[in-house]
């Protein structure tokens, strides 16, 4: 715990405030110097600098043959990109969001996330499929899904899902220099929101190890467990609840497989309660697997009420504001869960 | 029923000239976009004629040895056999170079063979065992090699691989290139289009090839594809058919394509045609959408082996007593690769959740139950 102080301090004191695309961008760059088998291609990475400008810059400085503009056939470009990893490269490919990664779902699980496996240690897939995951505003049913669950559910895969701009800077870096498929899943609503950037993140070595989820604000009474934009939501209504006498521990997952279950379990230990936060749908999710990896563990014999999901809700992503709105957790909606499972 | 002639008369005539080495003259094969296709003449040498028989011999009996297995039950699951087409594989190996890369579908134990894996391995992925070239992990379809990436059980998505490997190639500059084959069920699939396209717009060295074997699965081509001209199918690419039951056509053929990848010129599509003597895999007997005389006619006038075997007599570069001598040699081998895949252990419990990640600290997997706690190492 008072290593967690003098690190706030120390955030405080040598802050650079970042947005998270520029984190991404900063990432990418400083990989594809680093090592020239690392190239970048997707939709709209090269000219027009990323469809949200996360490649910004990119292009001009490496040029044609590290960031490649591909055609809009995202089944024979993911699979362009697992053949080149399996001879040697190490690609960066980019879904434009992952709604369209689904028609390339073929290449990344059974053309990468198992070859390891299959040829039995003899052909490694160093490969990282990125690009925004879940909701944004108003893109409605077919570009709002958010494929963490579906992802993590199969072995040969990391699945890493960035909440802030260290997290995405030091994790996207860790995903390239990875022997293995990445699935990184960026969120399009946090591209432009700022944070500030610790002393050691300024280095061109930092790296956030994939596996290891990080304690946000410690808490005594109910654990948060949260991955990506919500993270700020869980953080958001630990702020009101504090107010309340209710102190919240908030865990920032940064990965979803491997999924970090002793850091949970340890909060849960201590808290007694857990309520698991997520913008995916309710039914075999991220959520979902928190429960049942807790009554499968330890910790179970200390939690003092049955855990809680909040979740977005079980239907196709609606247009309408009022409606969309409705359609993922709200902080009142945690508020109320917290409340729900303390019994207060 | 064959409605294609399957020997158009593409294949190579010998001419005498003598004990060493025989050139060959050949009708042209069929070209699109190309000014000009693989040479019309084509020099075997003795010892290039015995090698390519002793390959495709070796590949015929290992694939007969698989059958015959399989109807033991010692190897199980699916089994797609390459009897027939070992031309093709052949013909193929003797044209590129091992710096080569090459990938194809399920019906791979030939590629396997020809890429450099031993027979032994071979079977003893078949059957399951640690001595497997997967350590009995991957199976009938899961086997690899330097430069030889599968073996690819799901249809057509080798295509896509194979032109990321290509890529590979041009990106490192290493004057290498890819042989991406697929079969006449895969040639519709939209991934394939997706591969010519993004090959052609970056030039990549890649010789996309259709090994036409008239039925994917027990669909003829005829009732699968609104056009059966396979090497025409590249549309913006350049194409040639081949005559993939004739090693030497194969090897000319090949050769050209992988000039024409090498000089820069971008992409290539292949079109062999050829034939299985077996069924789509091992469950299928293959005479439901097919007559037996058919599977008799080509393999009477038709066969790989016996057409090379048969010109070297006639030219005088080998006797009947060499090539008998080479059989007894390759069934030595596969025999004694049958018992080795029939005794080796299976692999040790132990290594089930092994190889998940590369490179890695080791992990803990869930066994099925949550006190099966099980360790992967990479």
């Amino acid at each position: 715990r008072l290593k967690n102080i003098v690190l706030g301090w120390n955030d405080l004191l040598c802050s650079k405030p970042m947005m998270v695309r520029d984190a991404l961008n900063q990432a990418m760059d400083e990989e594809l110097e680093r090592d020239e088998r690392v190239f970048l291609l997707g939709e709209e990475v090269a000219q027009y600098d990323g469809a949200y400008k996360v490649s910004r810059g990119l292009w001009k400085k490496y040029g044609d043959k590290r960031i490649i503009d591909t055609p809009i056939t995202e089944m024979g470009f993911a699979g362009i990109a697992v053949g080149a990893a399996m001879a040697g490269l190490r690609p960066i490919c980019e879904f434009m969001t992952f709604n369209f990664s689904m028609q390339a779902i073929d290449q990344i699980i059974n053309s990468a996330a198992k070859t390891y496996y299959m040829s039995a240690g003899f052909q490694a897939v160093p490969i990282v499929f990125r690009g925004p995951n879940g909701a944004s505003a108003g893109v409605a049913a077919q570009h709002s899904q958010c494929f963490a669950a579906w992802y993590a559910h199969c072995p040969g895969l990391k699945v890493v899902s960035p909440w802030n701009a260290e997290d995405a800077k030091g994790l996207l870096k860790s995903a390239i220099r990875d022997d293995n498929p990445v699935v990184f899943l960026e969120n399009e609503l946090m591209y432009g929101v700022p944070f500030e950037m610790s002393e050691e993140s300024q280095s061109k070595d930092f790296t956030i190890p994939i596996g290891k989820a990080k304690v946000e604000r410690q808490g005594t009474h109910v654990s948060l467990v949260s991955h990506s934009r919500y993270v700020s939501h869980c953080l958001d209504a630990a702020v009101v609840l504090a107010k309340e006498g209710i102190e919240c521990e908030v865990i920032n997952l940064r990965t979803i497989r491997p999924l970090d279950v002793e850091c949970i379990e340890t909060s849960v230990m201590k808290t007694n309660h857990l309520v698991t936060v997520e913008g995916g749908w309710p039914q075999f999710g991220v959520g979902a697997e928190i429960c049942a990896r807790i009554m499968e563990g330890p910790a179970f014999n200390y939690l003092d009420a049955p855990a809680t999901r909040v979740t977005g809700v079980d239907i196709p992503m609606p247009y309408a504001k009022i409606l969309e709105d409705n359609s993922l957790p709200q902080i009142k909606d945690i508020i109320f869960s917290v409340k729900k499972t303390l019994n207060v | 029923m064959l409605q294609t002639q399957l020997l158009s008369n593409h294949h190579f005539n010998f001419g005498r000239r003598g004990r060493d080495s025989s050139v060959g003259r050949a009708g042209k094969c069929d070209v699109h976009r190309l000014e000009e296709g693989p040479p019309l003449k084509a020099e075997l040498t003795r010892e290039q004629g015995l090698r390519y028989y002793r390959i495709m011999q070796t590949v015929r009996r290992m694939e007969l040895k698989a059958d015959q297995l399989y109807k033991q039950k010692i190897i199980r699951g699916f089994c797609h056999l390459y009897d027939g087409q070992e031309a093709c594989a052949v013909g193929i190996e003797a044209a590129i170079n091992p710096s080569d890369h090459l990938i194809t579908a399920y019906r791979a134990h030939g590629y396997t063979y020809t890429r450099g894996i031993a027979v032994k391995e071979i079977l003893a992925e078949l059957t399951g065992r640690r001595g497997g070239v997967a350590k009995g992990k991957g199976g009938s379809m899961h086997m690899y090699a330097p430069h030889f990436y599968g073996g690819n059980g799901i249809v057509g998505a080798q295509v896509p691989l194979g032109a990321g490997i290509a890529l590979a190639c041009q990106y490192q500059g290493n004057n290498q290139v890819c042989v991406a084959l697929y079969g006449d069920g895969a040639a519709n699939q939209g991934q394939l289009f997706e591969s010519f396209n993004m090959a052609a717009l970056w030039k990549l060295p890649c010789i996309f090839t259709c090994e036409n074997n008239q039925y994917g699965m027990g669909t003829s081509v005829e009732r699968a594809s609104a056009s059966t001209d396979y090497y025409k199918r590249g549309d913006f690419i350049p194409g040639i058919r081949v005559d993939g039951m004739d090693v030497l056509c194969v090897r000319e053929a090949f050769k050209f394509a992988a000039e024409h990848c090498r000089s820069g010129k971008g992409p290539i599509v292949m079109e062999l045609k050829t034939y299985r003597y077996h069924g789509h895999s091992m469950s299928d007997p293959g005479v439901s959408y097919r007559t037996r005389e058919e599977i008799q006619e080509v393999r009477s006038k038709s066969d790989p082996i016996t057409m090379l075997k048969e010109r070297m007599l006639s030219n005088n570069m080998a006797s009947v007593e060499e090539f008998k001598e080479i059989d007894i040699a390759i069934r030595k081998e596969v025999e004694e690769a049958a018992q080795y895949a029939t005794s080796d252990p299976e692999p040790p419990l132990e290594e089930l959740c092994n190889h998940i990640f590369s490179n890695d600290s080791p992990l803990e997997v869930r066994g099925t139950n949550p006190w099966a706690r099980l360790k992967s190492v990479s």
